[in-house]
């Protein structure tokens, strides 16, 4: 367990937590994650690839959720508690997800995005 | 994680940079079995930068659940439906990608703004370190404990709602014919042998 009582410790970590720019980091980090990962939504052909994309738009705003519970709110970490929760329905939603594609394939025998235009006007 | 500043920041910088490389080859790459795998890299990194933030639990969480089964079952939904088709080629494809991409710049730009321009409010205590599965304990089991019991409904409803979506249609009856014997013929899938791979 850490010792947490020194005073020159907790100095030191108020000021190596307290850096104000780590924040801005760990926020653009998730931001470029998040534009890739719609990138990917948009343009992808293959309905996996798709799943994929919006995994990497997840995993960007857990990213975000950790930095914000890190930096602004160290000591009731609620956003640890809702990354969980996102993970949880991340899981659901990728399981289902490749079920509907399993479907989709036996139907239609593709998984070219282009070719799925029943709904299509 | 007591670790030194130098340590941090580049720890930062290595995971940071191997996390925006593996997520361009995930959408970038021409086969899909390598997005697959550059997908684990993205979520091992992402681990990585949670344990940078003072969360063990959650970067545990983030590898046993996204690298061990996330991503095992798109291998899986992979394996399955690959078929090595080659997509017709569209018209004004290219000018799609451009306007996304640009469109994707600019959001990333405002982005950026917002997070260099805001004025965050920063707190001044020193966060919990290895304490903090003890609070997210109390979290889940106090104040959180109806979306906890939620969750255990909502997977329940993924398991069975998949296993309904992906199963068969029908079962074939009786044996298939001696003569479609020898060409392998799938049951659900009659189009495609399974001999026939391409080279």
């Amino acid at each position: 367990m850490v010792d947490r009582a020194g005073f020159a410790e907790n100095s030191l970590q108020d000021s190596l937590h307290n850096q104000p720019m780590y924040l801005q980091y760990f926020l653009l980090l998730s931001a470029a994650l998040f534009c890739i990962g719609v990138y990917g939504l948009v343009t992808s052909r293959n309905a996996v690839r798709v799943l994929m994309s919006i995994e990497l738009m997840l995993n960007a705003v857990n990213l975000n959720l950790m930095a914000f519970s890190n930096y602004l709110d160290g000591v009731t970490i609620k956003g640890q508690v809702f990354t969980v929760f996102v993970i949880t329905v991340a899981a659901a939603e990728a399981a289902v997800g490749l079920a509907i594609l399993l479907a989709i394939y036996r139907n239609r025998d593709t998984v070219d995005m282009e070719q799925f235009n029943l709904l299509k006007w | 994680m007591n670790l030194a500043e130098g340590v941090q920041l580049v720890s930062f910088i290595v995971l940071s940079v191997t996390m925006i490389v593996a997520a361009l080859g995930v959408v970038l790459s021409a086969n899909i079995v390598y997005s697959a795998f550059l997908l684990g890299g993205v979520f091992i990194s992402i681990s990585g930068l949670y344990l940078l933030l003072n969360a063990s639990f959650v970067a545990a969480a983030q590898l046993l659940i996204y690298v061990g089964a996330i991503n095992v079952l798109i291998l899986f939904a992979i394996m399955l439906v690959n078929k090595g088709e080659a997509f017709k080629p569209l018209k004004y494809l290219w000018l799609r990608q451009l306007v996304t991409a640009f469109v994707c710049a600019g959001l990333f730009v405002l982005l950026s703004t917002m997070v260099v321009t805001t004025p965050w409010d920063l707190s001044l205590a020193v966060p919990i370190g290895d304490e903090a599965i003890y609070v997210i304990a109390q979290h889940f089991f106090t104040d959180y404990l109806l979306p906890f019991e939620l969750a255990s409904v909502l997977l329940l409803m993924a398991l069975i709602g998949a296993i309904v979506l992906a199963r068969r249609e029908f079962f074939a009856d009786a044996p298939p014919a001696p003569e479609t014997k020898e060409d392998l013929l799938l049951p659900e899938r009659p189009r495609e042998l399974v001999g026939s791979t391409k080279e």
